[in-house]
């Protein structure tokens, strides 16, 4: 139901958001001694929610975790590089913007068929 | 962990801010006991440190920080030949604490800059939320 109103919106709406707090915990343990990045493969994550919807199987399992490969390793063995923590904050900030906003859209849509304006 | 609750995005920015608090505090002891004098070895002054350490909540997938403890520098105190001064030993020495001004400066800009990369990402989710909970108006 929730997958033929809303298309692939809303499983990447979800993944978007699981993505920022992913992130946030990159940028917040910037200054711990050992500590390894990790981010989401959003593409890849999708593709495994969607296909697994498809499937009708399951609910999909938590989306993989990938360890960041550091440009260049720190003495302390953290991993963490806050300028591009802080650039894929943003650019995953901006396309939970965009997706919400086609959520937003269709609801519109459903919204005004139901009210028969 | 203080709480049993599953860490949100929220309590996980809060404890950064605190463990970021903890070492700009660290910071500013050294920072202020710079300079500082005593007759003997063991008592002279040492600078501290924060140490921090992930605390992973596996319910959310989301990790905070937690502040270790403090640890004190091995940095000798300096050792200095002032017979004058009232706190000299019947050698007339004095002991002076071995705080780097400089890296406790640093050690301050980095932290402040970190708590501000903290808050920006916090505003930033808190716009995303609000704006979901208010998208079906």
């Amino acid at each position: 139901m929730n997958e033929q109103i809303f298309g692939i919106h809303g499983a990447a709406l979800e993944l978007r958001s699981k993505r920022m707090g992913v992130l946030a915990s990159n940028i917040a343990n910037a200054a711990t001694p050992g500590f390894k990045a990790r981010d989401i493969d959003f593409n890849a994550a999708l593709d495994a929610r969607l296909s697994s919807n498809m499937g009708g199987g399951p609910h999909p399992a938590e989306p993989e975790m990938l360890f960041r490969r550091p440009t260049m390793p720190s003495l302390d063995g953290n991993t963490v590089e806050l300028g591009r923590e802080q650039v894929a904050f943003a650019e995953n900030a901006l396309a939970y913007s965009a997706t919400l906003s086609f959520v937003q859209g269709k609801v519109n849509t459903i919204t005004r068929a139901l009210k028969g304006e | 962990m203080s709480d049993r609750s599953p860490m949100t995005l929220f309590s996980m920015t809060q404890r950064a801010m605190s463990a970021q608090m903890v070492r700009m505090n660290a910071a500013t002891s050294n920072l202020a006991n710079a300079g500082s004098v005593s007759s003997s070895e063991a008592d002279a002054y040492r600078p501290i440190r924060a140490v921090f350490a992930t605390e992973l909540d596996r319910a959310s997938g989301l990790s905070g920080v937690r502040s270790d403890g403090l640890v004190q520098s091995q940095s000798a105190p300096t050792k200095r030949y002032d017979p004058d001064h009232p706190l000299a030993d019947e050698t007339g020495h004095i002991w002076e604490a071995a705080v780097d001004e400089s890296a406790e400066m640093v050690e301050i800009m980095e932290s402040a800059r970190q708590y501000q990369n903290m808050v920006q990402a916090l505003q930033t989710a808190k716009q995303l939320m609000l704006e979901t909970l208010r998208s079906n108006s």
